[in-house]
This record gives structure tokens, sequence and C-alpha cells, in this order.
């Protein structure tokens, strides 16, 4: 058996039945985990658990089945209130993954809050889900986007300018905790801390921390904290919004339906309290209870484990790559999260993942979702390959016989 | 190791992915258009110059993937010489025969793309020099993007 200090690693793969297979005739490995991670077994199950023994509707029913999926779903919330250690369990809203979540701050919160001349604050390193809902809430509001600049194909912040760039206008300061494109890990702590002082609401994007490392929403002092399931080993369709209690409670609702009124006239409608103002309609009720199976298989392992686990490979990885010629590395060089982001000369990115994917090294190849990082830099895409606690370092090895057999191949 | 991919990285599109040929900008040109694939940001500009309803010499700009930059300059070469009927049935055939593998009639040298339906993420590269050829023809300057071909 694991526990958490020393996990057998090689018997945690034996949980996820999808990695045992052959791809084009050879071994899969599996470094696609920042798009979505596998699920182990544990999980698979929970799901069948629900659908063959609980399946019913939540919150409505007085029959037996009903309390058991409310049950279900609201213990799921107590769960991820554990996992990311916040205050109650009220202050967990259940969404379908990162994006909604941070679509719902700026439809409720951000319309009551933004106007003319205001400054939504975001880094350039962000995912276009951390993105385009602030360009459009900009659009609606009048209000300006501006950006902590990034410096380089390191992909580090430049915070050395965080002070002058938080002025009086700025309402939120939106930052992603780990970049998925570069692997660059954002001290969030201190940067909540300097928008805090000047009473500046701040939004981590946490979608490729949460299932990494260690998650505590109220040291790390931001007001919102967003994260999806689906990469943290449990099902997809199912993401969560954090957000503290003073600031839920002063926010409008944003979808209308059922689940989130006390009571409606044909003209007038009362709203719930938080959490449940924001869940309008039947959710997703084998989600959470997926997701739950998911935060405890992980906290089982422990997080720090997997973040030692991941950095490990990152940078055994980095340094692997970049012993070899013709290729560009991006990322820090020291203290990245688990992935590399690389291109060879001459050769395009999907090309590179056509070829490792025929050698079954499934990798990601393109803008990981950060075209405007991607135009800064001066490259369309990029090949990544992103790690997870049941990835080896002989799997890296294998990756690094394939890029070099890639760059063969292109020059032969 | 990538014995098994040699349908789709066939001699002639390494040669052209490496030399792409009728690879420049063309100032003046008749028309020209944007070619964009937003699955992964590759992007070309595509140039005519044009003698009436025939195309005197054809080019292109751009970064993509080896195929995408294969079928550009395969195009282009084609294009030269060829009135707006012949590229307007080419494009009819080649587009059938990169999502499904049927050639229809005589493709020529563009029949190296016939194994491309096999590998469907690729297909869209392929395509795209296509579109913006056609979007050329129509005279727009606008872009094209790949959005409406299905993986
Ligand atoms: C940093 C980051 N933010 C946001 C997202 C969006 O997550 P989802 O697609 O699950 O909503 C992702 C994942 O693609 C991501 O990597």
């Amino acid at each position: 058996m694991s526990t958490p200090h020393h996990p057998d690693w090689s018997t945690l793969r034996e949980d996820f039945p999808i990695l045992h297979q052959q791809v084009h005739g050879k071994p899969l490995v599996y470094f696609d985990n920042a798009a979505t991670s596998q699920k182990p077994r544990s999980v698979i199950r929970s799901l069948v658990h629900y659908y063959e023994h609980d399946n019913s509707n939540v919150h409505r029913g007085i029959h037996e089945l009903s309390n058991r999926a409310t049950a279900g779903f609201e213990a799921a919330r107590v769960r991820t209130a554990k996992f990311i250690n916040a205050a109650s369990a009220d202050e967990i809203i259940f969404t379908r993954g990162t994006t909604e979540s941070i679509n719902l701050v700026a439809n409720t919160w951000g319309t009551k809050h933004l106007k003319t001349g205001d400054v939504i604050l975001l880094t350039e390193l962000e995912h276009h889900s951390n993105l385009v809902p602030w360009q459009m809430l900009a659009k609606r509001t009048g209000a300006r986007l501006v950006y902590v600049p990034v410096n380089g194909d390191e992909g580090l912040l430049d915070l050395s300018q965080l002070d002058a760039l938080l002025t009086p206008q700025v309402k939120l300061f939106a930052m992603v905790h780990i970049s998925n494109s570069m692997g660059t890990v954002n001290p969030v702590a201190e940067m909540c801390a300097q928008a805090r002082q000047r009473g500046i609401t701040t939004l981590v994007d946490g979608a490729q921390s949460a299932g990494h490392l260690p998650v505590d929403v109220q040291a790390i002092g931001c007001d919102f904290f967003a994260f999806s399931g689906h990469k943290i080993c449990g099902p997809t369709g199912i993401g969560v919004l954090w957000g503290r209690t003073a600031v839920l409670e002063a926010m409008p609702p944003w979808q209308g339906g059922g689940e989130m009124i006390l009571s409606v006239g044909y003209h007038k409608t009362e709203y719930k309290h938080a959490p449940h103002r924001f869940e309008a309609g039947t959710p997703d009720i084998s989600g959470p209870i997926g997701l739950h199976a998911a935060m405890d298989y992980l906290d089982a392992i422990g997080r720090e484990n997997i973040w030692r686990h991941d950095q490990d490979l990152a940078t055994y990885a980095y340094e692997q790559l970049a012993a070899l010629d013709g290729i560009r590395l991006f990322g820090p060089q020291t203290g990245r999260a688990g992935l590399v982001s690389f291109l060879l000369n001459d050769v395009h990115a999907h090309d590179v993942v056509t070829l490792a994917d025929q050698a079954g090294v499934a990798l990601r190849g393109g803008h990981h979702c950060t075209q405007p990082l991607m135009h800064k830099l001066g490259v369309e895409s990029t090949a990544r390959a992103s790690f997870y606690f049941y990835n080896t370092r002989a799997e890296v090895d294998r990756l690094v016989a394939v890029v070099k057999e890639i760059q063969k191949f292109f020059r032969g | 190791m990538f014995e098994d991919l040699n349908d789709l990285y066939q001699q002639v599109i390494l040669d052209h992915c490496k030399k792409p040929r009728n690879f420049r900008e063309m100032t003046p040109c008749s028309c020209s258009a944007q070619g964009r694939n937003p699955l992964c940001g590759d992007q070309l500009q595509l140039f005519l110059d044009m003698d009436g309803d025939t195309v005197r010499d054809a080019s292109f700009v751009g970064s993509g993937c080896c195929i995408s930059k294969a079928s550009a300059s395969l195009l282009t070469d084609f294009a030269k010489g060829k009135t707006r009927a012949d590229i307007e049935t080419m494009f009819a055939s080649v587009h059938e025969m990169i999502k499904t593998g049927k050639v229809i009639g005589d493709v020529g040298k563009l029949a190296v793309f016939a194994g491309i339906y096999k590998y469907p993420a690729r297909v869209k590269c392929a395509i795209l020099s296509w579109h913006a050829l056609m979007s050329a023809l129509k005279g727009g300057d606008q872009e094209v993007t790949t959005e409406s071909e299905q993986n």
C-alpha cells in the first residue's frame, strides 16, 4: 500500500485501466495531462455505482433515492471545500469547469462592479478562458484590459511592474496559477496580497494547479478560485468556483431557473443564498460524486508528493531535451510545473505531434489556447508534453528518443 | 520508426515542405486571400496574377506544418496556366480525395494527398490553401478559415 509519505508510483499506475494499451502498436505514453487527466478505477466505479444505485434528482424529492443523490451531491461540496481549504462549503459553486466558473464571475460580479474607465488587470500568460470573458465584459461595460508582461521564452512575469500596474482604476486582478503552455508557477499569494492591500478583487485560475499541488485558498488570499474536475482525475463536465462568502453574497444571480429560488411569483422572485443561487436547474450530479472520489484518491497520494513527482519529471525532461541540438524550449529553467513546451527547428509542432503519436506518445501541439502569448513569443504553436503522477522517467526517455527520430526524419 | 506514416509524409510532400515552390510575396498581384486554421493558428496568404480567366502566376507566404506547406506549394504549381473552371473542377476532386481517399479523375501530382483522410486531425492542413485559392479567385480579400471543415 502507498502512504502519503512514500507513494508507490508503479502501483498507482495500475489504478488507471486506460494506460495499459497499445497505440499504433506501441505502448501508450500519455503526455497530454494538461489537456485532461486520466481517471482511476475508483472514480469510474463511483459513477457506475451512482447510476446503478442512487440516481435521482437532487434537492427536490422526498423519497429515498433523492435523499441519497442529494446527500452525495452535498457531500462532494463539503469535500471540495476541504480540498482547497475553503472556510465553508457554502463557498463552493459547482460549474461545468474553469471556463464556466470564470464566465460566472464576469457575468455577475463583473456586470455589477465594472464601469467605463475601470481596469481589469490580467497577465500575458492567460489561457483564453481567463481572457475572452474579460474582453466580453470590457466591451459591455467600457472597462479596459491591462496586462502584466512576460519576459520572453522563459514565461516569467515581470512582477517588478506590478506595483505600478495596480492603479486606482484596477477593479479586478485575474491571474493564472500555473501556465498551461509555459509551466510557469506564479507567486499568486504575493500577487493577491499586493492587490488586496489596494482593495482590488482577485481571481486565480487554478485549472493547472488544483490537482498538482496543495491549494489553500485562504493562504493564497484571493477572492475567487476556479478549477476543472477533468484535469484532476475527475469526470468532464464538472468544475468549481470558490468565492469568499462576503463577495458571493453581494453578487446577483447569473442563470435563472429551478433550484436557485426561494419563492417565485409571476413578476418577482426571491433568490436563495450562495451557492444555490448560482446553480440554476438540475445540475451535473454524477460529476460532483466522481469529483469527490478523485479528490479522495489524490489526497491519499498527497498533493505534495504529486508535486514533487511532477517537478522531477519536468526537470528531467527539460534537461534531456535541452541537450539536443535544434530545439527551442519554453518556460522557466527552474521551478517549473510538470510540463515542457518545445519547438524543433524547421519542424512544425503538428508534425512533431503526428510523428510522436505514431510512436505511441500522446503530445499536444498548437497554441494551447494562449494565442496572444504565442504571438508575443513570435511562434504559432509549440509541442507540449505534460505529466502526471502516473508518468515515469522511462516514458520521458521514450519521448526524448522519439524527438531524436523526428529530427532525423525531417533532416534525412 | 515512422514507416507507417509513409502515406502521410510521402517523399513528394517532404520535398515540397522542405523546399516550398512559389514561396514569395507577389506585388502587385491581381488578387490574394488569407487562409487561417483556427485549430493551430497557422495562416497563409495566397497571391494570384490573372490574365483574364487564366492564372498566370501563383504564390504564397505564411507559416504552417509540413502538410499545409506542401499543399500550398503543389497547389500553386498546379494553378499556373489553369482557368478558373479548371481549378473549380480540381477543387471538387481534391476536396473529396482529401476527405475520403476516393480519387475521381486525374488529379496529377496532387494524388500524394490521397492518404490524408486516414489522419482526420490533418485534413484541415491539406485543405487550407485550397480554401484560400478559391477565396482569392472570388476576388475576396477577406480571410477564410477551415472552421467549416468537419474533423
Ligand atoms: C490554465 C487554464 N485555464 C483554463 C482552462 C480551461 O479549462 P476548461 O476547459 O476545463 O474549462 C485550462 C484548460 O484547458 C487551462 O489550462
